[in-house]
């Protein structure tokens, strides 16, 4: 057993190469002046500039939150670099136009574009360093009114839309990280679903991390107007890096009356070496907000970076509206993962479910933090939460922090949790009946997780399995 | 706050003198250290996560009196006789302001010693500076506090083998003196290998005064002991009691402690169960039920540091008017502390729109080879079997007792003295308006 565990914890990041695409930099630090250059970079109009240096102003104020239950090196934030894109600029109408270095970079993911475009019918658009670069099926979604373009071309051409809701759901006095990214972020994807418009495609996103020491600061803005429906998908890959990168992304969904968006996440950041050394850091703030009748589905799978801090929540704010969370979270070698989701119940009738697996292996931490809050107009508020561990090995943790605040008397809620670890029984069973003991793993894995693999759509779910599989195979000792 | 803090740290040298004989030598550094503690930290605030959810600030307003006058003889037996156990004999230990009360005690040294924490301060100096101030976290403030205050309370000491052959019943009036008092008991239970004891712990004000009572116990069971722990808290709503109880756990031994709280203003229990030994079984059940006005906190950690433990937790609360609850669980295994089996569940009612519950369920698991659960809900009472009983010509609050009865009896099942299992169903009944007239 313990030579297929060194097997796995010696395996080497798959997807650690760095592509080498010119970079524009913006100087290493953070002062006014870096987001003055940032803005004006992205010729951005005024209001925007004085929305980031606002924001600035406010971070300028706020403490690095230790709450979470990680240890790392504080990242100094003068040592970042807060702008960079690839120095090709030119308006890109098909794929032929793109770097070829860069299709490489996607094809060696395992994501061919045109395949992918061919095949599957998922319009992606690309986000290298923070500016987009190609866009796809925009036309197709044009047709039908949909606007699904990087944050910059959405400033830029739609700026109504995106004064009217950016910062509505995650404001920028919301916590440290929101308000360093508010006011430094430098791309990210814009998406607006019309009235009672049904989105055809998943609409997907991929995020690379990859010019060294640039912190990546991604703003998603999703609004699914009334009776709409999207489903998005979100990936991540960064390539392998020595120093530990930051990342802190802002996700705000707007769903309007009765629409629903399903959000998918599939992170599998660098996430550091066996030793623990190097990998991302990834302190993300996700939220949504759901108005009457609306919906809104959180799926994610979190296999990668060195300390991830991630709550994606929903405030259920208008009556019937539903919340959902579904999170498998891995932890392997020296990661710290604590992650979980906020369910704020404000209107009547709201119903939300959590269900959340974590696995740790190695030497790694893995907590859930979560709250349910169901405020005193929340009648028939009702929750499920179910929070399941699994352990591989001695040395590694498991941990959970669920808050529960109910002021409610004819809310419902239930609350478990479980801690476990792979069954010698369930191993023997699988061994006697000729399945190798890492297939077994993979098996038993893979079981434990299905309520959380089941929601995601198919492409993902493939390569969530793949994931799982590389992350933990025989890690159990 | 800042007031009551000024007035406890300068009257900590009026007590400095009166501490400073040789007698007290050896618990006299870690008063100071404790003191020193305090002053630097003061009262918890809700900044502080293990009180985000409760609210010291309303109790810590009152101009308390920290030494009443010694006028232990102040109660008749009659007035207070309805807060012991009568149908049973057994031994008690009554304080009256923090005072003994010898009139209404009977403690014993033969064989094992029931007496009070003063006597046992000259008496038997080595166990004290064994046991004294050694478990309760003096991190915490409150229990710094006490430990510089501590003046008086219960000593239980059982020996090798020998089983108490009746329950101990520590209770503690307040009387008021028509003022605002603060008292903080001290108590310390210590069970030798193979040694059994039931103890009944109880804090009663008599006054309409505003009562703030800031207690710390430290139980010892050392190998093979056996020790059941109740506590009964139904105070009248102007008293509050602030509680920290430590139980250190050796190999064999088996602790439970029942927490019934039916009463007080603002009750916040720490229940803090440490295993050092393996195959250690510890019980902690818990029923809460109050209603206006009342705040109740119960916070509990257990700490499994060896493998092959068992540990069970069982909460229950039923929240009317405004009360406000918080439950807070924690369990945490160590490293190498494989095989542990830990549950915890925490079932709450809410009555009224104004009524709330804040509860977190903590597992902190560091071994891979265990089995940890814990369980919350939060919940209202079944109209299907509401209905039923009614359809049976039950009337409608009647039938609702019978379910709110029903949903928290369960936590009573370690109760294993029958007369007060019978007293905590009386004062259920009561407290949720019907009568049982269960005989159980």
């Amino acid at each position: 057993m313990s030579d297929i565990l060194d097997k796995v914890t010696q395996s080497e990041y798959k997807y650690g190469f760095t592509t080498d695409i010119e970079s524009d930099q913006a100087p290493v630090g953070l002062n006014e002046d870096i987001i003055r250059l940032i803005s004006h970079k992205k010729e951005e109009p005024e209001w925007m500039l004085d929305w980031r240096l606002k924001a600035f102003e406010i971070w300028k104020q706020m403490d690095e939150p230790n709450w979470a239950n990680v240890t790392y090196e504080k990242p100094s934030f003068q040592d970042i670099i807060y702008y960079s894109a690839p120095k090709k600029k030119k308006e890109l109408a098909s794929l032929d136009e793109v770097d070829p270095e860069l299709l490489k970079t996607f094809a060696k993911l395992g994501i061919n574009i045109e395949e992918q475009k061919r095949l599957t019918g998922v319009a992606m658009d690309v986000v290298v360093d923070s500016v987009s670069v190609a866009t796809t099926f925009k036309a197709k979604l044009k047709e039908l009114g949909i606007i699904f373009c990087s944050m910059s071309e959405a400033i830029k051409e739609y700026p109504d839309m995106v004064k009217k809701y950016i910062g509505t759901v995650v404001p920028r006095t919301d916590n440290f990280y929101a308000a360093l990214n508010s006011a430094v972020f430098t791309d990210g994807s814009f998406c607006y679903i019309p009235k009672g418009v049904k989105c055809p495609v998943e609409l997907s996103t991929y995020f690379r991390i990859n010019e060294a020491g640039t912190g990546q600061f991604e703003r998603t803005l999703l609004v699914a107007d009334k009776g709409s429906y999207v489903s998005y998908l979100e990936g991540c890959t960064a390539p392998q890096r020595d120093e530990n990168q930051l990342h802190a992304a802002v996700v705000e969904l707007i769903a309007l009356d009765d629409a629903e968006i399903k959000y998918s996440t599939v992170q599998n950041w660098y996430p550091g070496n066996a030793e623990g050394k190097g990998g991302v850091f990834n302190f993300v703030t996700k939220r949504g907000v759901c108005e009457r009748n609306a919906k809104i589905s959180w799926t994610q799978v979190e296999t990668g970076s060195a300390v991830t801090w991630k709550y994606p929540s929903c405030i259920l704010k208008g009556d019937n509206s539903v919340g959902e969370f579904y999170s498998v979270a891995v932890t392997n070698n020296y990661q710290q993962a604590d992650t979980g989701t906020k369910m704020i119940h404000l209107g009547k009738n709201t119903k939300s479910t959590i269900i959340s697996k974590g696995i740790s292996a190695g030497k790694s931490h893995n907590s859930y933090r979560g709250l349910v809050k169901m405020g005193p107009r929340a009648d028939k508020a009702r929750n499920f939460s179910q929070c399941d561990s699994m352990l591989m090995g001695d040395r590694c943790g498991a941990h959970t922090f669920p808050y529960i605040e109910i002021q409610n008397k004819s809310a419902k809620l239930e609350h478990e949790a479980t801690t476990s670890k792979i069954g010698e029984d369930q191993l023997f069973y699988c061994n006697q009946r000729g399945i190798g003991t890492e297939e077994a793993i993979a098996l038993i894995v893979n079981g434990f997780c299905k309520d959380v693999l089941n929601q995601l759509p198919m492409e993902f779910a493939v390569e969530a399995q793949k994931l799982l599989e590389v992350s933990l195979e025989g890690s159990v000792g | 706050m800042e007031q009551l803090k000024d007035k406890l740290v300068s009257s900590f040298m009026v007590i400095e003198n009166e501490l400073n004989n040789p007698d007290w030598a050896p618990v006299f550094d870690v008063r100071q250290k404790a003191m020193d503690h305090f002053e630097t930290k003061g009262f918890p605030t809700k900044k502080d996560e293990e009180w985000k959810y409760t609210n010291l600030k309303p109790i810590l307003k009152h101009d308390y009196k920290l030494f009443p006058k010694r006028d232990a003889e102040a109660i008749e037996f009659k007035d207070v006789k309805r807060y012991f156990l009568n149908d049973i004999d057994t031994y008690r230990i009554v304080f009256i302001n923090g005072i003994y009360s010898s009139w209404l005690s009977q403690t014993t040294h033969h064989g094992f010693d029931v007496c009070t924490f003063s006597s046992a301060l000259l008496r038997y100096k080595d166990e004290l500076s064994t046991h004294f101030a050694k478990y309760a976290d003096n991190e915490e403030s409150m229990v710094a506090l006490n430990t510089a205050f501590a003046r008086d309370g219960a000593y239980i000491h059982v020996p090798k083998n020998v089983t108490v052959n009746k329950p101990i019943e520590i209770v503690f009036f307040t009387t008021g003196e028509g003022a605002e008092v603060m008292t903080q008991p001290r108590n310390l239970v210590i069970a030798d290998e193979g040694a059994k004891v039931q103890i009944i712990e109880r804090h009663r004000s008599l006054t309409d005064h505003a009562v703030l009572t800031n207690v710390v116990t430290e139980i010892v069971a050392e190998k093979n002991a056996n020790i059941e722990y109740y506590k009964v808290q139904n105070d009248n709503v102007s008293a509050s009691l602030i509680d920290h109880t430590n139980v250190q756990q050796a190999r064999d031994s088996h602790v439970s402690v029942g927490t019934f709280t039916f009463g007080g203003k603002l009750v916040r229990n720490n229940l803090t169960f440490v295993s050092n030994g393996e195959n250690t079984e510890s019980h902690m059940d818990g029923i809460t039920i109050i209603g206006d006005g009342q705040h109740v906190d119960n916070h509990t950690l257990v700490d499994h540091k060896m493998p092959n433990c068992y540990s069970r937790e069982l909460y229950k609360g039923i929240y009317d008017g405004n009360a406000k609850g918080v439950f807070n669980g924690k369990v945490i295994v160590h490293q190498d502390a494989q095989k542990i089996n830990a549950f915890q569940q925490n079932n709450n009612i809410l009555l009224t729109d104004r009524a709330s519950i804040d509860t977190k369920p903590q597992l902190e698991i560091f071994a891979d080879d265990v089995k940890c659960s814990h369980g919350c809900t939060v919940g209202q009472l079944d109209d299907e079997a509401l209905f039923y009983l009614r359809s049976r010509g039950i009337p409608e609050y009647e039938a609702k007792a019978l379910l709110m009865y029903a949903f928290s009896a369960d936590a009573l099942d370690y109760v294993r003295i029958p007369e007060l299992k019978t007293r905590l169903n009386r004062i259920m009944g009561k407290k949720l308006n019907v009568d049982l007239e269960l005989s159980l």
